[in-house]
């Protein structure tokens, strides 16, 4: 089911930044879903990870900004059970997780690097809808349970490198080129 | 019975486990505890045999495997006795921009607290440096005073720390 967000304006396609930028270690503040600075970061959000090859949720931090917000889009994916489309959300915090289970992610924001990280399949997240200022409660699982805690964790300052299952859990990013005789564009 | 650390570093090509995995093999070598991995593209494997050949049979066995790419080193090794760990096992995750001394400082901290780190891995990728580290340690040790002074130093080399007890779950 997909949520009733509210329309919002052009977004921006902002800069994404990289670890070791000392911003994504520290924990967004909360901030005013109606404030038109706020509505407009979520618009270039959502704009800056439709332009991005791959990326199926983008943090506030991840654009420079120390804020707890975020949107979600899973609905292409193919590891996607239950989806509500495009989310956006102010100030999310997590309600319910249960049922761990490990999983390889990447970050935008580590562009080199994945780790096994445990985390809930199964989970309820409430939230603030931009705009609107509306409270929220999403209750998910599987891959789209994943993504919001993996945002979440952003607004907070924390990265998936925090929460890598051991030493041998962190790996190469494995990029494969096509052949060189390969058609393509 | 006799037991063999070998080490094989050098150029990564296809094959290579599988030819000195067929030398141990023919000269009846139980291939026991191994690592492999890729360091910078560079190919590294450490691994304990045990059989009855020694260690220049298969140094020599091995040689048509260096090539001219690879280093390969074998040793005789006594049979260590295996405990298990006494405490708790802990992660300790490090991550920042790459500076010199990051390992050497943090696992200071770490042998000053007697603990043992049992698994390490660092990556470097572009200017960011990951460590994660699992350790042992003793069940007097204080948690609480290892933390801040892992803290304090990561302060001090400007890089993020945490470290976290790795929880089994038994089923």
């Amino acid at each position: 089911m997909n949520l009733s967000l509210p329309t919002l304006p052009d977004g921006r396609v902002l800069e994404v930044i990289h670890a070791p930028n000392h911003l994504l270690s520290v924990s967004g503040l909360p901030v005013d879903p109606v404030d038109p600075v706020v509505v407009q970061l979520c618009a270039d959000l959502v704009a800056t990870m439709r332009v991005s090859p791959g990326c199926v949720g983008l943090a506030a931090p991840q654009v420079g900004v120390s804020a707890q917000a975020f949107c979600v889009d899973v609905s292409a994916h193919p590891k996607t059970r239950t989806t509500h489309g495009l989310i956006v959300l102010v100030n999310a915090e997590m309600v319910e997780a249960s049922r761990n289970d490990k999983g390889r992610e990447g970050c935008m924001s580590i562009p080199d690097l994945t780790g096994d990280v445990k985390r809930a399949t199964k989970v309820t997240v409430a939230g603030l809808l931009p705009l609107s200022g509306e409270r929220v409660l999403i209750t998910t699982d599987a891959f789209e349970a994943r993504a919001l805690q993996h945002e979440i964790d952003h607004c907070g300052g924390t990265l998936f490198l925090d929460r890598v299952v051991g030493a041998h859990a962190l790996y190469p990013r494995k990029v494969y080129l096509a052949p060189p005789n390969a058609a393509g564009s | 019975m006799t037991s063999l650390a070998i080490t094989v570093v050098g150029h990564d090509r296809p094959g290579i486990i599988a030819q000195a995995a067929e030398v141990l093999s023919q000269y009846g070598m139980n291939l026991e505890d191994s690592s492999m991995t890729l360091l910078r593209g560079h190919f590294a494997m450490t691994l304990i045999c045990a059989g009855e050949a020694n260690a220049a049979q298969i140094e020599a066995a091995l040689q048509p495997l260096v090539n001219g790419s690879l280093d390969v080193t074998v040793r005789e090794v006594p049979q260590e006795p295996q405990f298990p760990p006494l405490g708790s096992t802990y992660l300790v995750t490090v991550h920042g921009a790459d500076r010199l001394g990051i390992v050497a400082r943090l696992a200071s901290v770490i042998a000053e607290a007697g603990g043992n780190i049992t698994d390490l891995t660092t990556r470097l990728s572009g200017t960011l440096y990951v460590l994660l580290a699992e350790v042992d340690l003793p069940g007097s040790t204080d948690v609480e005073a290892l933390q801040a002074r892992l803290a304090e130093v990561s302060t001090e080399l400007a890089v993020e720390t945490s470290m976290r007890l790795i929880e089994n779950d038994q089923l």
